[in-house]
């Protein structure tokens, strides 16, 4: 292609490319045509969370009572104040990368490169807090009781705080053998059991007196409801079906097995933009450091990555809201 | 790309002296609306438990603050602000119908499968 003249009046051409329709340029726009779709997306999710919710308004799981560690805080209580501060990580995060950008704009290459590596520093920390929070949802707390229609019992002393099974359940002989493939057919096997049986959960409910249920049902005043002694053990043993501990895609400790699905799908598939906008970064960091952009006389590209990376941080800010505040 | 920076915020009510002055500003403004979110969380004050239009009064102003939110990231951190007016409402309008259409569909769909169930799966008795 030696033969052909590289640089024709192109620009002057309104239809032979070069030219910048909203004086953005055909990469620009392409990412906020991206960033546009992909909003769309993530609306679509956040849209069905709340038509499930709506759906199941009166026995929604309060999202402040299952999101409530902290890490190395074991056993207190502090609601928000970790994911408070993961939003917070995400938007400073934002910020190096906006003055990673300004600073491209004056083709500083030492300022976009230290920029560029706290934005990336930022956006690792948020993943692994992430995958912190998801750990201690998948572990779960206090353990509870799945009904026969699918509803979570949980247990509460007579105060109203919730109180784990293994502060109350005494273990007997264990009727029920885990199942693995050695024993029995080769190609069959089944998940985790969980430590205590339904038999032992319900013997020791009888003999601790000061044990009474809560169901997922909310009360007038958006409090989960209690109910009495007799009417905590007629639940337990006509309706309990199995022993629930932590969170899944089938059964969630905290209530309507709804929500886990959701919690992993929404917070899973924005972890997930995270995790690839931090790669995308890596590589924009390395050909920062390279020169690639200096010998291009612009530094346009970080400007891109610099939407893309704003727009995960905005998504939280969405997430953040309709997942843990309201 | 090289075109200058609008540098005021509130309408030109405070305006910075450079893009990088105001970019700490729109953070300090940030950091404030998710702390008033916080603290509004933890303590869900009673007066702001009322109903209003179908919703908790408190969860509105959620919603408003993330919405506020949303618009500075929009405008100073994706410099939105800085953009044509037509690539401005190409992706904001378009986006803005969308979503306002599909969450008043699915709401009022999920309201009404609510109200099927509480009320014996009967809507309306004749």
């Amino acid at each position: 292609m030696d033969t052909t003249v590289v640089n024709t009046d192109a620009e002057n051409k309104v239809w032979g490319g070069g030219n910048e329709p909203l004086r953005a340029s055909y990469g620009k726009l392409m990412m906020w045509f991206f960033i546009v779709s992909d909003a769309l997306t993530f609306s679509g999710f956040l849209a069905a969370y709340g038509f499930s919710r709506f759906k199941f308004i009166d026995s929604w799981p309060i999202a402040d009572e299952v999101f409530t560690h902290v890490p190395f805080l074991h056993g207190q209580e502090h609601p928000m104040i970790y994911v408070a501060f993961m939003t917070f990580v995400l938007i400073m995060s934002s910020v190096t990368m906006v003055l990673a950008v300004d600073a491209g704009h004056h083709m500083n290459k030492a300022k976009v490169t230290f920029y560029m590596f706290l934005t990336i520093i930022g956006g690792a920390i948020f993943v692994g807090s992430q995958a912190w929070e998801w750990a201690t949802f998948i572990k779960g707390d206090y353990g509870a009781i799945q009904t026969k229609g699918g509803n979570i019992l949980q247990f509460v002393n007579t105060e109203g705080e919730r109180v784990a099974l293994g502060d109350f359940v005494m273990t007997g002989a264990h009727d029920r053998v885990h199942h693995e493939r050695k024993n029995g057919i080769w190609f069959t096997d089944e998940g985790t059991l969980p430590t205590y049986t339904l038999q032992e959960v319900v013997a020791s409910f009888e003999s601790n007196p000061d044990l009474l249920i809560r169901t997922q049902i909310l009360t007038k005043e958006g409090e989960k409801t209690i109910l009495s002694r007799d009417e905590s053990l007629k639940q337990l043993k006509t309706n309990g079906k199995s022993v629930v501990e932590g969170a899944n895609l089938h059964v969630n400790e905290y209530g309507a097995s709804l929500f886990a699905d959701f919690f992993f799908f929404i917070t899973g598939f924005h972890g997930f933009h995270v995790l690839s906008g931090v790669i995308i970064n890596i590589i924009i960091f390395f050909n920062v450091i390279l020169g690639t952009y200096e010998r291009r006389g612009s530094y346009e590209m970080v400007e891109k990555v610099g939407l893309y990376w704003h727009f995960v941080d905005l998504v939280w800010v969405f997430v953040f809201t309709f997942f843990y505040l309201v | 790309m090289a075109h200058a920076h609008n540098l005021s915020i509130f309408r030109g009510t405070i305006k910075f002296k450079s893009n990088t002055q105001k970019i700490w500003g729109v953070l300090i403004l940030l950091t404030i609306i998710t702390a008033v979110e916080v603290v509004l969380g933890i303590y869900k004050p009673q007066s702001l438990m009322g109903q209003v239009l179908g919703m908790k009064a408190l969860n509105w102003i959620f919603i408003i603050l993330t919405v506020v939110k949303a618009y500075y990231i929009t405008w100073d951190f994706m410099h939105m602000r800085d953009e044509t007016a037509s690539l401005r409402r190409m992706v904001v309008w378009t986006a803005v119908f969308l979503i306002a259409y599909l969450v008043f569909i699915l709401l009022q769909e999920g309201g009404y499968i609510e109200s099927v169930y509480t009320s014996g799966f009967v809507k309306k008795d004749f």
